[in-house]
């Protein structure tokens, strides 16, 4: 497996396959869209107020996309990621997963969760078991046996680049390792769709920057399909085919801005002109959702 | 590497050390104020008492009915602790409603039931491990409840996502998050049951360790006093480092573990 994902990078670098020619939806694509997003809203009521967090969302993502979902704090990012993942229901709308609906009101469907992988912001490991063990939790859960899972945790151990780690436990591992673990953990049941809510946030640069190119290499090499959400504009142009961006207050999309660097992409795309053109349009369009709220 | 194995060796060889010098001060003292014997003999002879009542079996007699008595009551705190305190971490009602009696019971000074129990259950076992059992039982009891508690969101989100059963998140994930609270309460505990089981023995009965004591006291026979006293020590010692000894086999990668021997530090 170690070889084989190292092969596909290089493959998936020269097929167009990754880079969507268009942010329309209705792009050429036979199958069903993955992901599906049809006026998701979500209202919180408490006794004093009434908060509309997200509002008419509506979003198509295709097999195999990256697409970074970004937005000032407050905006709703992390309510849309946890409606995605099944921890919370939406207010409204339909979110469908390879066509099947993921909520039935405010119950979860729980085969098409198990067909979700999640990273969060907090690597959130089992510090009573192993590298290995960790990684292999959702295998477990869903009643593999014990050879595939450990074969399938070495593989991924690998893949993220902490092979010789599988027997280490998360309090010998650096943060960076350990939200690796967090990521091969979300990989292990093949998901068809992999959602992360920052999951570099509590990174610090250097760092976020190398796990960033990881992430990258892994998404080829998986072929995966991943909703990022994060509030580093840098980050989501670098990862991202399409940036999403939120506006808050209720949180609604913005905008929706396809990125066409081809990939791999090296850490110096981001000193190219149209990579700061991006950048910088997002953090104008940023900051006037910050004026408006002032 | 070699700096961390001598600092591990270091407490085998502080820990005699400071046995020496706390015996030669005591040695001291008696000679320089010239001490009673009736009120502190000198070490010398505590330890040649010492040798005759470890040799005396009926000493052994003793010592294995406060054993039993302390690790009976310890087990029924365990047990009681645990079921309760999960129940009332997991239920907050419950534990809202029964705060105050839980907050006056803690407050009773409970030794002072001990003649209740003497009444109520005689001079026997039953109300040494009655007592052993009600001091273990707090600690065990709000540690507990408060790992119940403890179990990060994070984690428990994981375990969400991952479409865990309540049986899998309870086995994965609660149980193993609160076993750190349960040994620190058994640390205590362990501690209390002994505490317990000899302040029951002073107030009543015919055996155990501090029936000794009580007995060695009325014969003002002081250096089987001291003798006696280290004897209990001896005991509370060795349950505490069995009880140390689990927490170290079932939970070695927790901090309060693994801190110890951490090669970073």
């Amino acid at each position: 497996m170690a070889a084989e994902s190292a092969g596909t990078v290089g493959r998936t670098a020269g097929t167009p396959v990754m880079r969507p020619d268009s942010d329309d939806t209705s792009s050429p694509s036979p199958a069903v869209a993955k992901l599906e997003l049809i006026g998701v809203g979500k209202e919180f009521h408490t006794k004093r107020a009434h908060t509309v967090a997200l509002s008419g969302i509506n979003l198509t993502i295709k097999d195999g996309e990256f697409v970074s979902v970004i937005g000032r704090s407050g905006c709703g990012k992390t309510t849309l990621l946890r409606m995605l993942a099944g921890l919370l229901s939406p207010s409204e709308g339909k979110i469908l997963v390879e066509g099947n609906s993921l909520w039935d009101g405010s119950k979860v469907d729980s085969s098409v969760v198990s067909q979700l992988g999640v990273v969060f912001q907090e690597a959130n490991l089992f510090p009573w078991y192993s590298v290995a063990e960790n990684i292999a939790l959702p295998l477990r859960l869903r009643g593999d046996d014990k050879a595939s899972r450990l074969a399938r945790a070495r593989e991924l151990a690998e893949l993220v680049g902490l092979g010789g780690f599988e027997r280490s436990y998360p309090r010998e591992l650096s943060g960076g390792m350990r939200q690796r673990v967090a990521i091969a953990r979300a990989l292990s049941t093949r998901p068809k769709l992999l959602l992360m809510d920052e999951p570099f946030g509590a990174l610090d640069a250097l760092t976020r920057e190398r796990m960033n190119l990881e992430l990258q290499r892994i998404a080829l090499a998986t072929n995966a399909t991943v909703v990022f959400v994060t509030h580093d504009i840098t980050e989501a142009v670098f990862l991202g085919d399409r940036v999403v961006q939120l506006t808050p207050r209720p949180g609604r999309i913005r905008q929706v801005m396809p990125i066409e660097f081809e990939r791999p992409r090296g850490l110096d795309v981001q000193t190219e002109p149209e990579f700061g053109t991006i950048t910088r349009d997002l953090r104008h369009a940023l900051d006037e959702d910050e004026e408006k709220n002032a | 590497m070699s700096g961390n194995r001598s600092r591990k060796l270091l407490p085998w060889l502080s820990t005699p050390l400071i046995l020496l010098v706390f015996f030669a001060c005591w040695d001291l003292l008696v000679r320089v104020f010239g001490i009673s014997d009736l009120v502190l003999p000198p070490p010398m002879q505590v330890f040649d008492t010492l040798k005759d009542v470890v040799t005396d079996g009926s000493t052994w007699d003793h010592a294995q009915v406060t054993a039993t008595e302390t690790i009976a009551g310890f087990l029924i705190a365990l047990v009681a602790g645990v079921a309760i305190g999960v129940v009332l971490g997991k239920v907050p009602w419950l534990e809202l409603s029964l705060r105050p009696v839980i907050v006056a019971s803690q407050v009773v000074p409970k030794v002072a039931l001990i003649p209740l129990f003497v009444i109520w259950f005689g001079f026997g076992m039953t109300s040494k491990v009655i007592m052993a059992a009600m001091l273990a039982f707090f600690p065990i009891m709000l540690n507990v409840q408060l790992g119940v508690r403890s179990v990060e969101s994070g984690q428990r989100e994981v375990m969400r996502s991952l479409n865990a059963s309540r049986w899998q998140t309870f086995r994965h994930l609660e149980l193993k998050s609160t076993m750190p609270y349960v040994f620190a309460g058994m640390e205590v505990g362990i501690v209390f049951a002994i505490i317990g089981t000899i302040v029951g023995e002073y107030l009543g009965g015919s055996e155990g360790l501090g029936y000794l004591v009580v007995r060695t006291l009325n014969d003002l026979n002081a250096p089987a006093l001291f003798a006696t006293i280290i004897l209990l020590s001896v005991l509370g010692l060795l349950l505490y480092f069995v009880v140390n000894g689990l927490k170290r086999f079932f939970i070695p990668w927790h901090e309060s573990v693994y801190g110890q021997h951490d090669l970073n530090r």
